[in-house]
């Protein structure tokens, strides 16, 4: 029952967002600051990851292809997954582990000192002011990092493929452009635009409700993490099953 | 004066997860009044003022604000309501990210539209009105004194010029001095603009300095109002405890007096 009304209040808290997000006045300064919060200084922590994932992804499929003599799908079977999984859901785990907790711990504190209080009594409205810029940001940033995170995973594998494994860089690249379909990139922006709402929802939601004091900003700023990562990955699920299931 | 009260609450009700605050409230401010309300710590004198600005809904009774219902106002009601209020907060609940410019500035911009020069120039007028120069304009809140910070919230309370200010205990956490020092420029400017007021608090330095009339808050009503004056000869029991501050009395305390 408790677990029903949590889902409610969520759903009414996306309809405000949205009802708030499409009318104005819209704050473009604070939708370009999120931007540039959300977006480039998640670069490195989103970079990083991608290159040793891709890496590793590259050497473990080497590792198992080369046991059937199949070592010439390593740069295929590389792209696809990091394109159509790995890419989207590490950058949307990451930019989750970095900026919904930020959310929350912000937008919480702001509520528990009166802060939001202040934002509607100076004639502000806190969905807009606070809610919407970051949702617009997260939505639209998301797939800008996937296409980095992409971009360099794939050279990730490329480096432990050419460099310890011993492939021809050209071939290598070739089997990679050749494999790749236009499906798998529609899907992973489709899935990095997904994950970017869910996370900057569930960090805003968590920091918008929080209550009762520092510890439960806290409490606010754990649960905006482990929602987002379960949203995240269970929307991946239904996106992958929904466009490659069939 | 007029006859119409500026702000009226008859028999306002709020309840939270069992535990009812306020039950059966009612109060008049006249307009250019300023009354306080007193009552101890948990009394509900906070969710009185939030529900009065909306922060809160009330569960039961009015709120009448100019003759307007503000108890469940059109959205257009609400925006007119919010331009003409201002609102000191106990922790002024200045907003971190910005500047004290900024913060003072920030009413003047969101709810009068004004330009960004404009509202600067009169955000620098009432940080000058509250006694602050203007190097601390670029200065963050966390870089304040408890009292500066009050001055900066008053600042941005006044800044637009409201018919209607609310203050909430506006020198908890204060030194005597400065407590005294916050209580006057409260005075002077609410005075200046002409301003209803209510100021929800339980220091009677507070009380003796702003109020023209006090209400008490006991058991989610209002148990006694009266002015200044009747405020020191007035008999009622719960009243004499709270402005002697002892622990006997009828007002029960955790611990020490359940009778």
């Amino acid at each position: 029952m408790h677990g029903l009304q949590e889902i409610g209040r969520v759903l009414l808290f996306i309809f405000e967002v949205l009802k708030a997000a499409l009318t104005p006045p819209f704050y473009f300064s604070l939708i370009f600051r999120q931007m540039l919060h959300i977006g480039y200084f998640s670069l490195p922590v989103v970079g990083l990851t991608a290159i040793f994932t891709g890496a590793a992804l590259a050497q473990q499929i080497y590792v198992g292809t080369s046991r059937f003599n199949a070592e010439s799908a390593v740069a295929g079977v590389t792209v696809i997954a990091i394109v159509r999984e790995l890419g989207p859901v590490l950058a949307g785990l990451m930019v989750a582990g970095r900026v919904a907790s930020a959310m929350a711990a912000e937008i919480g504190t702001m509520r528990v000192s009166e802060q939001i209080d202040a934002l509607v009594t100076l004639s502000a409205n806190p969905f807009k002011y606070l809610i919407v810029p970051r949702v617009w940001a997260s939505v639209l940033m998301l797939p800008l990092l996937v296409i980095v995170a992409n971009i360099i995973g794939v050279f990730g594998g490329f480096l432990i493929a050419t460099q310890k494994l011993g492939f021809n860089p050209g071939s290598y690249l070739t089997v990679t452009v050749d494999m790749l379909e236009a499906t798998d990139i529609h899907s992973s922006l489709v899935k990095a635009a997904v994950f970017g709402f869910i996370l900057a929802i569930m960090g805003c939601y968590q920091g918008f409700k929080s209550g009762g004091g520092a510890a439960g900003v806290g409490a606010a700023t754990t649960n905006a993490v482990v929602t987002s990562f379960i949203l995240i990955l269970l929307a991946n699920l239904i996106i992958t099953v929904n466009v490659f299931g069939s | 004066m007029s006859k119409t009260p500026k702000i009226s609450i008859k028999g306002l009700h709020k309840r939270f997860e069992g535990k009812q605050v306020l039950q059966g409230l009612d109060l008049d401010v006249m307009a250019g009044e300023s009354v306080v309300v007193i009552g101890g710590s948990g009394t509900g004198k906070s969710v009185l003022v939030k529900c009065i600005l909306g922060l809160l809904e009330a569960d039961g009774g009015t709120i009448h604000i100019d003759g307007v219902d503000m108890t469940h106002p059109s959205a257009r009601a609400r925006a007119e309501f919010l331009g003409k209020i201002g609102m000191l907060f106990q922790g002024a609940a200045l907003f971190d990210s910005l500047t004290v410019l900024e913060n003072v500035s920030f009413g003047l911009i969101q709810a009068k539209n004004m330009n960004k020069e404009k509202a600067a120039e009169i955000a620098f007028e009432k940080l000058t009105r509250v006694g602050l120069s203007s190097e601390v304009a670029d200065l963050y809140p966390e870089e304040l004194s408890g009292g500066m910070k009050k001055r900066v919230g008053l600042a941005r309370a006044i800044a637009t010029e409201p018919k209607i200010i609310f203050f909430d205990e506006p020198t908890t956490g204060l030194d005597p001095i400065m407590a005294d020092v916050i209580n006057d420029l409260i005075t002077e400017c609410v005075k200046d603009l002409g301003a209803t007021t209510i100021t929800i608090t339980h220091d009677m330095s507070s009380v003796r300095k702003i109020a023209d009339k006090a209400a008490m808050l006991h058991d989610g009503k209002i148990i006694w109002q009266g002015s200044q004056r009747e405020l020191n000869t007035a008999k009622n029991p719960y009243l004499r405890q709270f402005i002697s501050g002892s622990s006997k009395g009828p007002i029960k305390t955790i611990g020490v007096n359940d009778g």
